[in-house]
This record gives C-alpha cells, structure tokens and sequence, in this order.
C-alpha cells in the first residue's frame, strides 16, 4: 500500500515537472522558429544593411530597419519619463502612505488597468489624443507625443506593482530606525526607503520598457506608421512591433524574412533588457 | 549543437503560412460541396458578397472566403491549397502559371476629409505630394497646413497598383503615413481634415471625399468609358482549368447575376 501511494506521488510530481518544462519548451520553439526564419536574410543581405540600414522598400530588395529601431526607442523612453514618475508615485503612496482601505481600491484597479486588452487603449489613443494633439499642437496627430502617451498609461501597473514589491520588502526595521533617530515621515522615505529599494524600482522601470517596446497594436494605431526617424514630437514613427505586424499579410520571399529578421532584432533587445532587469533584482536578493 | 541543428532543420520546413487546413483533395471528385478562396483584402469583400449571393442560388455548395493578401492568394493557389485565388495585381514571372480571369475593374480613388474644399487635382499633384515635394496645403489653394499623406503597406496590391499607375516609378516618401487596409486609410482621412489617400473605389463612402483626378471624377461611367485612368483590374486565379463546385462559382461571378452584384458595390463589371 505505502508503495502504491510513494508510486502515485513519483508519477504525479514527474507530471508536474512536465508541466513546468512546458514554458520552457514553448520559449525554445520559438525561439528557434524566429531564428531559423530571420537568420538567413542576415546572412544573405548582412547584419550591418540591416540593422544600420536607414532605407526599408523591402520589395526592392532594402532591408534597413535602424529608423525603427531608432523609433522604439524613442517611445519606449517617452512611455518611461511620462509613466515612471506617476507609477513610482503611486507604489510609494501605496506602500508607505495608503491605510488598508485605500490599498484595497487602488491595488485592484491598477490590476484592471493591466487587464484592459492594448486595443482599447489603442483606440482611446485614435480618437481622442490624436485629434487633441492634432488641434492644439499641429501636425496629423499620429505622433510620438501621442504613442508615449498611450504606453506611458498602459506601462503604469506594470512599474507600479514591481516597484510596490521592491518598497514592500524594505524591512521594517530601515523605518523604525529613520523614524526612531528624529526624521519625519518623508525623510525616511526619501532618504532610507527608496534607496533601499533602488534596484528593485530600476528593475520595474526596465520591465516597464520591455512591455513599451513590446507593444503593438495600441502603437499602429497611434503611431502613424511612417518611416522615417522622426525629428519632431509630432512627427509620425514606426516601431519594430508594428512593422511586423503591419506587413505580414501581404509578405512573401525575403520581405517575410525580413520581418522575421526584424522580430530577431525585436527578441535581442527584449531578451537583454530582461537580462539586465533579472540582473539588478537578484543583486538586491545578493546583498 | 547537433541537436540544435536538427531542430531548426525540422522546424524550417514546417508550413506557417497559410495554417488550418483547407488542403485540396486532388482529381477526381466531380463535385464538391466546398469552394476556399483566399487572397487579396481588397477583392475579399466582394467576394464574400459574391458567396453569400450564391449560397442562395445553389445552397448545395459553401464558399469558404479568406483573406492573406494578393501574394499569399497567389501562393496558395500555386500550392493547390486554395481552389481560387483572388489578387489585385498582375502576375509576375513563376506566377503566370496560374489561369487568370478578370472578374471585374477597380478604380483607385484619391480622398480627402469632406471638409477638404479642393474638388480637383492633377496627377502630377498627387505625385509630388506623395514624393515629398508637395507639403503644404496651400500650394493647392487651402489653407497653410502640412498635408497629412497616408499611403498603403509595402506589399499591398493597392499600394503597387498606386505606385505602378500614378508614382510612375519614382518612391513614395519616408514620411508618408501608413496604414494597413482599405479601412484604416478611410477612417484616417475621414477623422484628420488634413488628409489625403487612397482607397479602393469600391469602399468609399459618404465619410471621405473622392477627388477628381484631371478633371474626371472617379465614377462607373468614366472608368468604363476609359477616362478615368487610375484603374485595375481584380483577379480569380485558377491552377488549371477550374473543376466542379469552383467552377460552378465563377460561371456565377462573371454572370448577369454576379456582375450586377458587382456593379451595385462600385466596382466596374466586365463585358459592358
């Protein structure tokens, strides 16, 4: 009997762990898909023709996506300077301000937040930020100003909740001693909890950039699309996501394989900032 | 590494393309119950308007309308995965082993917002304001304003019917805006009275403006008559001689029938 019931557990747990190596499998499939068909066209045309190319007619056998790369960027900086200061705000006031009640309405609306689908955003963006910007400000509308402001919203709960942990798991201890030697609330907060929690909220701001860069359909519809590197707020961009996305139907040949190798560029940056945000947190974990 | 190696092998040759599994049973079935299409979004609509008329008149036989582009139609058509492929744009080179019938004839329409007060424009106006030369609204008469130029994707057919019948070989600009259908191009010019684009004569509506192109306005009657220029054609394509249920279909498109539903969407029917 006790044999039967040792069998049952060995079998459920090799189970489970086929389970848990499923992630695993999917991220390697993937991967290996992506750089099996975007890799060719880096041998055929050059790594350098295609990420330092400043000239994408794909049909016409040009294959630059550096104003795309260019472009993400961008953004993804403007998401940042407008979303981190508001989402880094917000976590600070949750963990050391808020009282139970007021944690218990903000926390679950910045989760819904997050679980608005991007196309909602995306259409937010259309028809009311564009046109604003395009009435007050001038230009189409379709711009970087409007596309930062749509990530800079949609990235909020993501900084938000990862800096809200890395506040959160400042010991107790860090803020009876400020408080206990004679600084006021804010100084302890300003001096001894945000430093503390340092990497922790870089590793939320890099994250947050990971889901900006990453974005896609809110950004074709705000973004304009162009192609050239933008030179003015106001002027239309398009990111590495939204090429993909916006050319796959009709590619076939080495215009498919460009996108691919685009989604190649797209998987290198997300992969390092994913790396170096991984980095920074277990640094915190270290010390 | 090895292992690495194979599995990019055994990846590579797996088929993405078109997915799910419309595969054509090859021979000798002399009717079957489902026609698939696929191919161009701009012929796509009507092609559905198309099927769901003739479900009516043979309710015996489905017709499975997809979309994918003229390119992938193409594809699809050459690998036998489709019965009919649909396309808005010539074929080129490999391709003309495929059977082509001309179902009907698209005008490509220049629109701008309703408020937009210029009722006429040049060919070498559009030119110049799609090669970048042309800027400002004011060197056409209106107000000084940036025009706000949207231009199709790489790869779509109307975008190469644009460039092949009006760009006449020289580039679109970098700093064109792009959107990726009929749709989005509408609903840009249609929100932004600053626009201007093109779109598929068949999908304009009372939101855009369309303009005259030197003087003819983009109509039924003037592409008929050939005077309005900026027109293509729309594609069945066929691997072969059709067989069965597809053939039964097209006999239905190119008749009285069909083209009259054609004609009634805006497009130009065949043999008039």
């Amino acid at each position: 009997m006790n044999r039967r019931l040792a069998n049952k557990e060995n079998a459920i747990r090799l189970v489970l762990l086929l389970f848990a190596l499923s992630s695993l499998l999917f991220l390697f499939i993937i991967f290996i898909f992506i750089l099996s068909e975007g890799v060719p066209l880096f041998a055929k045309v050059g790594v350098k023709n295609i990420t330092m190319g400043t000239r994408w007619a794909p049909t016409k056998g040009f294959f630059g996506i550096f104003p795309m790369i260019v472009s993400s960027f961008m953004v993804t900086l403007g998401a940042l300077v407008l979303g981190a200061p508001l989402a880094l705000g917000c976590s600070t006031y949750l963990s050391e301000y808020a009282g139970k009640k007021t944690k218990m309405v903000l926390k679950p609306s910045l989760e819904l937040l997050a679980g608005i689908p991007s196309v909602v955003y995306g259409f937010l963006g259309v028809v009311y930020i564009v046109p604003l910007i395009r009435e007050y400000l001038g230009g189409s509308g379709f711009s970087i100003l409007a596309t930062s402001l749509v990530l800079g919203i949609m990235i909020l709960p993501t900084i938000t909740s990862i800096s809200f942990d890395a506040l959160m798991s400042v010991p107790a201890a860090f803020r009876e001693g400020s408080l206990a030697m004679g600084a006021t609330k804010w100084q302890t907060v300003y001096k001894v909890v945000l430093p503390a929690a340092r990497s922790g909220i870089l590793a939320s701001f890099i994250l947050g950039m990971g889901r900006a860069i990453g974005e896609t359909m809110a950004v074709i519809m705000v973004a304009g699309n162009a192609l050239k590197i933008p030179t003015s707020l106001l002027d239309p961009l398009r990111t590495l996501t939204s090429n993909i996305a916006l050319e796959l139907a009709y590619a076939t040949g080495d215009h498919r394989r460009a996108l691919f190798s685009t989604g190649v560029v797209l998987l290198v940056i997300i992969m390092s900032l994913n790396l170096v945000a991984n980095f920074w947190v277990k640094r915190r974990v270290d010390k | 590494m090895r292992i690495t190696i194979t599995g990019l092998l055994l990846l590579s040759v797996t088929p993405f393309l078109l997915g799910c599994g419309n595969y054509t049973r090859n021979g000798s079935e002399s009717r079957k119950s489902t026609v698939t299409i696929a191919g161009s979004t701009s012929v796509m609509p009507f092609s559905e308007k198309l099927a769901e008329h003739f479900k009516i008149e043979d309710p015996g036989i489905t017709v499975d309308v997809q979309g994918g582009g003229s390119s992938a139609g193409i594809q699809a058509c050459l690998n036998r995965t489709v019965d009919i492929g649909m396309s808005s744009r010539e074929l080129k080179g490999d391709e003309k082993r495929l059977d082509e019938l001309i179902i009907c004839h698209d005008g490509i329409a220049i629109v701008v917002h309703p408020q937009n007060p210029i009722k006429d424009i040049t060919l070498e106006q559009i030119r110049a304001i799609y090669g970048g030369r042309l800027r400002n609204w004011k060197q056409l008469g209106w107000i000084d304003r940036n025009i706000d130029a949207v231009t199709r994707e790489e790869g779509s057919g109307t975008r190469g019917a644009f460039e092949e019948l009006v760009m006449a070989g020289t580039d679109i600009h970098d700093s064109t805006m792009v959107q990726d259908s009929n749709g989005s191009v509408k609903e840009v010019v249609a929100t932004d009275p600053y626009a201007i684009g093109f779109i598929s004569l068949g999908v304009v509506d009372a939101k855009v403006k369309a303009l005259q192109v030197e003087g003819v306005a983009p109509n039924v009657e003037n592409i008929k008559t050939q005077r309005y220029r900026m027109v293509r054609p729309f594609l069945y394509l066929t691997m072969g001689e059709p067989e069965g249920a597809a053939r039964l279909f097209i006999t239905y498109v190119l008749s009285k029938d069909g083209q009259m539903i054609l004609k009634k969407e805006g497009l130009v029917p065949i043999n008039e």
